[in-house]
């Protein structure tokens, strides 16, 4: 029998084991996990919620770079005759796509009067002359393509797509006798052609004003003088030739300024005629390349949709910051103190809960915006009801935990109020304030937007501008300039699904009960 | 029950009194404007004189709260439609309001619902997936883009329905013609994408969590198929918290959507509010936002009460 072996044993044979070491547990091998890392843990599963914060950070980050490497660059400037033009970018235009073109009908004399800026630019040294179908191949042609012919009410009606840059053509300026040389300079240096030759002011001239009537034109169409000086019109064919109108000196040659006023030579100031495509190539250094088009202003809409994000997201963190705050403090009051204190505060939040948000926004603008301008009241209208959930929720889980043993405990131990609040309770429920801050950022996107679209707010402007401010300016003319609306609305709706996504994600992330359990 | 529901209309008035209050003084010590109308502003300036716009702000707000109290009397719109009482003004508007929002929401409701069991049926299979992901890009989308989507494909691309709501003229002279309903469905779709997103979202949320309780597993060993058991047992313990959202979705509709009815031109109470800042017809914009602030308590409260009615295990006035 084992245990009989094990009789009797002489206490010498024992022995400490450890005599004279130091005992101690031995320290886990694992790192302990806390709070914030479990939820990260757990954050980092939810694949959704993971590519959503990607995307938010590429959204802030085309909002921080975007206006970065734009500054030196004119393209915070705004252009006026560029304004409201689709996308287009010079790289991208071979592959058919953000050509700036949109597809429009023609009559028979707007589509020789679009074709012509393209010969006109072909012509570059004025001598005329030039066949129709020359100009087509002309870089500088606006008409893309001529898709199709077809009849309505018995005129003849081209379907055909347009670069609305190129469009623009040609204008007149006013410009210094120095810069005048300096274009020159330019055009030598680059081998851009910007000045054209002026165009003669007579009865066959459409429109003075019109840099683009280059031809000889009646009542708008193209005509020909034949040898007993009657104007024929010619009708529109691939081989038409365009009869030029340019002003000429003696010798025929074609003039290409006008002295139009001023004293110095340095104050001299030419009327030209340039093509615009080059001119604002001259003035900027680069072609034209708005790869989201410009806006109703003649702002780069790249631009200024990063603006609009970073004033949108601004007034959304600053708000739910603020809410954070305000909210975690008032309802930590209320929960940690109770009884009439409770009831006395409860009430004060009913009732600003009870005011329509839209209410408290217009007032505060009608009141606050002239004083103190649009933003700062915008923001303590935000400000003004936002904290009540918080507040309410900080409350609740102070219910939950004011009577429990521990803080008992503290409370035994003399630990001040403040202490028990913000060191004992408070962290319990700083998961969920947490969770309802980040919900706040899409909900105050949303409203801002809504209420710049309805006008009640206004924060557009030169320096700024927000996503709500754009959709609103495209809210009226949107369905010409379809991209005005598209861009901003595509970023909007991004911000909130993403945010919501976040959210969705900390929430889970925070608290993993309340999974699946959507509001 | 009686006394708690008294308790809250009680507290109701008197959060509505105390925001009314605020809303008076902040309103009515902006500064007016007269018409460009001389022969207006006589008359206008003398009405305002003999209605005590010009005596201290406390006794104003006494005339005030008396009108209201004798006379129903709400003020005065002095640009929008002149002379005309305001509490006229804003009910004239309530009609296309409330029925384009109804319309609205008869179309969502099944929808939403018969998506959210679907999903909830099929949990986890790709259904699920496929109507949790459309639901979260819906919910998050503003009612503003789908205006725009709405009116771009229906008008722009298809022309299928008109880019406004009809006029009342134009559409017979009735709000219930069938011309006016055609002339509204682009609105009532744009209305209700969100409508349905949400309450698909709410409903799958709701019958999850009662087809994993324990008497759906009683009423499935008692014999019921799955499908007795959903729909006598599970559907009906996830309405609970359903139908009081609809009955507030049903009282929402009285203050309905500012920029939908903006975007589509419907010359509802959201319209008539923006006019009445536009125009600085104050007395418009107080009864508009008096209305507004009612109609948001009624809901909270109306949800609250209904709760005990649907439901008799839930008690009211407890804690």
């Amino acid at each position: 029998m084992a245990d009989k072996e094990y009789k009797d044993i002489p206490k010498e044979m024992f022995e400490f084991a450890n005599v004279g070491e130091k005992l101690s547990d031995k320290k886990f091998d694992t790192k302990p996990i806390g709070y914030f890392k479990d939820a990260w843990l757990r954050f980092r599963k939810n694949r959704a919620s993971v590519f959503a914060s990607v995307i938010i950070l590429i959204i802030i980050l085309y909002a921080l770079l975007v206006p970065l490497f734009s500054i030196g660059k004119d393209t915070q400037l705004m252009d006026t005759y560029y304004a409201k033009k689709g996308p287009r970018n010079t790289w991208l235009r071979q592959f058919g796509i953000a050509d700036g073109g949109v597809e429009r009908e023609f009559s028979e004399k707007s589509l020789i009067f679009a074709l012509g800026v393209g010969v006109a630019a072909a012509d570059v040294e004025g001598k005329g002359g030039v066949v129709l179908s020359e100009g087509l191949e002309n870089e500088y042609q606006p008409i893309i393509k001529i898709n199709n012919e077809t009849t309505k009410v018995g005129k003849t009606v081209y379907n055909a797509k347009i670069d609305t840059y190129l469009e623009v053509g040609f204008i007149y300026r006013n410009i210094e006798q120095s810069e005048y040389a300096k274009i020159v300079e330019w055009e030598k240096e680059t081998g851009v052609k910007v000045l054209y030759p002026l165009i003669e002011k007579n009865q066959y001239n459409y429109d003075s004003e019109d840099a683009n009537y280059w031809y000889k034109t009646e009542s708008g169409n193209a005509v020909r003088i034949n040898a007993s000086g009657q104007a024929v019109r010619i009708p529109y064919s691939e081989d038409m030739v365009l009869e030029d109108n340019y002003k000429r000196d003696e010798n025929g040659n074609a003039v290409y300024y006008e002295y139009v006023g001023g004293g110095t030579i340095e104050t001299a100031q030419y009327r030209v005629r340039v093509l615009y495509y080059n001119y604002y190539h001259y003035l900027n250094g680069h072609e034209p390349n708005y790869i989201m088009g410009t806006d109703s202003q003649g702002y780069d809409l790249a631009y200024r949709i990063a603006n609009g994000i970073q004033l949108s997201l601004m007034i959304a963190v600053f708000v739910s910051v603020i809410n954070f705050i305000i909210g975690a403090i008032y309802g930590a009051i209320e929960g940690y103190y109770g009884g009439a204190i409770d009831l006395a505060m409860e009430r004060i939040a009913d009732i600003l809960a009870g005011v329509p948000f839209i209410v408290v926004a217009t007032l505060f603008q009608i009141h606050l915006a002239m004083k103190v301008g649009a933003i700062p009241s915008l923001l303590f209208a935000f400000v003004m009801t936002g904290w009540i959930s918080t507040a309410a929720n900080v409350r609740m889980q102070f219910y939950r935990f004011k009577n429990q043993e521990y803080v008992m405990a503290a409370r035994t131990l003399g630990a001040s109020d403040a202490r028990i609040i913000w060191k004992h309770i408070f962290p319990n429920s700083l998961g969920t304030i947490i969770t309802s801050s980040v919900l706040v950022i899409p909900n105050v996107i949303f409203s801002e937007s809504m209420l710049s679209f309805l006008g009640i707010v206004n924060l557009g402007g030169a320096e700024r501008t927000s996503l709500g401010t754009l959709l609103s300016d495209a809210s009226s003319i949107w369905t010409n300039y379809p991209h005005l609306m598209i861009f901003p609305a595509i970023v909007i709706s991004l911000l909130m699904i993403c945010f919501n996504l976040f959210g969705n994600g900390l929430r889970d992330a925070f608290n993993p009960s309340l999974r699946g359990v959507e509001d | 029950m009686a006394k708690y529901i008294v308790k809250r209309i009680l507290l109701m008035l008197f959060t509505l009194f105390v925001i009314t209050t605020i809303c008076f003084m902040l309103v009515r010590i902006l500064p007016r404007e007269l018409p460009q109308d001389k022969n207006l502003q006589a008359v206008i300036e003398a009405r305002w004189d003999a209605l005590g716009y010009n005596e201290p702000l406390l006794v104003q707000y006494g005339i005030y709260l008396k009108n209201i109290i004798t006379k129903w009397d709400f003020g005065t719109s002095w640009y929008i439609s002149v002379m005309k009482p305001a509490w006229d003004v804003i009910i004239d508007r309530l009609l296309p309001t409330v029925l384009v929002n109804l319309y609205s929401l008869l179309f969502s409701i099944p929808i939403g619902i018969g998506f959210g069991v679907l999903a909830a049926i099929k949990k986890n299979k790709w259904q699920d997936s496929v109507i949790s992901t459309l639901v979260m890009l819906f919910v998050s989308i503003p009612s503003y883009v789908y205006a725009f989507l709405v009116q771009y494909f229906l008008y722009f691309k298809l022309d299928w329905f008109p880019l406004n709501v009809y006029s009342l003229a134009d559409a017979g002279g009735s709000w219930f013609t069938p011309k006016m309903f055609y002339s509204m469905i682009p609105a009532i779709l744009a209305l209700s994408f969100g409508v349905i997103a949400g309450l698909t979202r709410f409903t799958r949320a709701e019958l999850t969590e009662t087809l994993t309780s324990e008497y759906m597993l009683l009423a499935r060993t008692k014999g019921l198929t799955r499908a007795q058991a959903t729909t006598r047992h599970a559907l009906k313990n996830a309405m609970v918290p359903i139908m009081p959202m609809i009955i507030s979705s049903f009282i929402g509709i009285l203050g309905g959507s500012l920029i939908i009815e903006q975007i589509f031109s419907i010359p509802g109470v959201g319209q008539l509010y923006m006019k009445a800042i536009t125009l600085r017809d104050y007395d418009v914009f107080m009864m508009d936002s008096i209305f507004y602030t009612f109609v948001g308590l009624l809901a909270g409260i109306v949800v609250d009460i209904s709760y005990g009615f649907i439901d008799p295990r839930i008690r009211m006035g407890e804690r």
